[in-house]
């Protein structure tokens, strides 16, 4: 069954000196996520499944085809999953709103 | 029956070039408002704000309890145990309810300005601030980090904003720190004055002088840990967190490892 991951909707993010800075609105807490985690991060918009994003992602840009990489993303997202920041589900995640801007 | 906002004597309070009128039945209250504020204060017509204080007598003060700040749907709403306050922020209008007591109104006004400033891409800082040679230096970190020691060892010819509560404004792609009556252990006013900002140091005590740049990401969550954000809200919260991560892209941020004496400010040149 595949796996879909979406970046929970009360979470800001920026890109900083090569390093994905993430902030749960919730409660503030902080992240810091490499270049790899930050493209993970970036690829998590519910609409592809997390093998996808792996061939995709993180084997295109990171040149990790034929190593183990799938097994390291998978406890790379649930390690945000269990942390409240990532959302995952086993059919596509529709786009939420963010926090209420209005 | 209650006197209309127009008619009832106030006092305008503008920090960094945002000005508060605060009106109130009081006149007593109104003139040690503008002891506490002094510097800060003029008679202009324009506000931003227009707030009303009602003075109360608390039923209970909890010393431990900590200000819950929301944010919806166009209001601000302000609670503690000694004192509320809400703002209709399209209508520029609040009501404040607390003690007769300026600090209790300072601490408002600290609440106030961060919502303000947090909408407008600035922040407030737990940080000292000082202007030299027409550039503005921040100064942060924290209890016993020095704050209050690098600004008793700015030479004569710097400009204090502040030792306590430092302001940061943004101007477009710049940012400009700005002096504050919110006085820390120095117990001394900053100048109303404003300068561009040339940097924000993080203080290490040590035995020499030295300037390291940090790396973004630990830039912003040294800041973050700084900045007055009174939590709980997720808009608020967001709109400080991207504040922050624009300032730390635009003004360098350093860590400031000091000994002390006044050698330390010819460094920051």
């Amino acid at each position: 069954m595949p796996t879909y991951i979406a970046r929970h909707p009360m979470t800001a993010s920026r890109e900083l000196g090569g390093e994905m800075i993430v902030i749960f609105a919730r409660d503030s807490r902080l992240f810091t996520l490499n270049e790899v985690g930050g493209a993970i991060w970036k690829a998590a918009d519910g609409t592809r499944p997390l093998d996808v994003i792996v061939t995709d992602v993180v084997d295109a840009e990171f040149d990790t085809a034929g190593t183990d990489a799938a097994a390291d993303v998978a406890q790379f997202v649930d390690d945000l999953v269990q942390q409240g920041i990532l959302v995952a589900s086993e059919a596509p995640i529709p786009v939420a709103l963010g926090v209420d801007q209005s | 029956m209650t006197a209309p906002t127009a008619v009832l004597p106030a006092v305008t309070v503008e920090i960094g070039g945002l000005p508060i009128r605060m009106h109130c039945a009081d006149r007593a209250y109104l003139d040690d408002l503008a002891r506490r504020f002094s510097g800060f204060t003029h008679a202009s017509p324009d506000a931003l704000l227009d707030l009303t204080l009602e003075l109360i007598v608390p039923d209970a003060v909890d010393p431990d309890d900590e200000v819950r700040v929301q944010a919806r749907d166009g209001w601000w709403s302000i609670e503690r145990s000694d004192c509320s306050a809400d703002v209709d922020v399209a209508a520029r209008r609040g009501h404040i309810r607390q003690p007769a007591s300026p600090y209790a109104t300072d601490s408002v006004l600290r609440i106030i300005h961060t919502l303000l400033l947090a909408g407008r891409g600035g922040v407030l800082m737990h940080a000292a601030s000082a202007i030299r040679h027409g550039k503005a230096h921040v100064f942060f970190g924290p209890s016993g980090a020095g704050k209050s020691t690098i600004v008793e060892l700015a030479p004569d010819d710097a400009t204090l904003l502040s030792d306590e509560i430092s302001y940061v404004r943004r101007e477009a792609d710049t940012y400009v720190a700005c002096g504050t009556p919110f006085t820390g252990e120095l117990e001394r006013v900053g100048a109303n004055t404003s300068a561009p900002l040339a940097g924000l140091y993080r203080l290490v005590q040590g035995d020499s002088h030295r300037l390291e740049p940090m790396a973004p990401a630990d830039a912003v969550r040294a800041v973050l840990e700084c900045v007055l954000c009174f939590a709980v809200d997720p808009l608020v919260v967001t709109q400080i967190f991207e504040a922050v991560c624009d300032l730390v892209a635009r003004v360098p941020v350093q860590t400031l490892t000091f000994r002390r004496d006044a050698g330390i400010w010819d460094r920051l040149e």
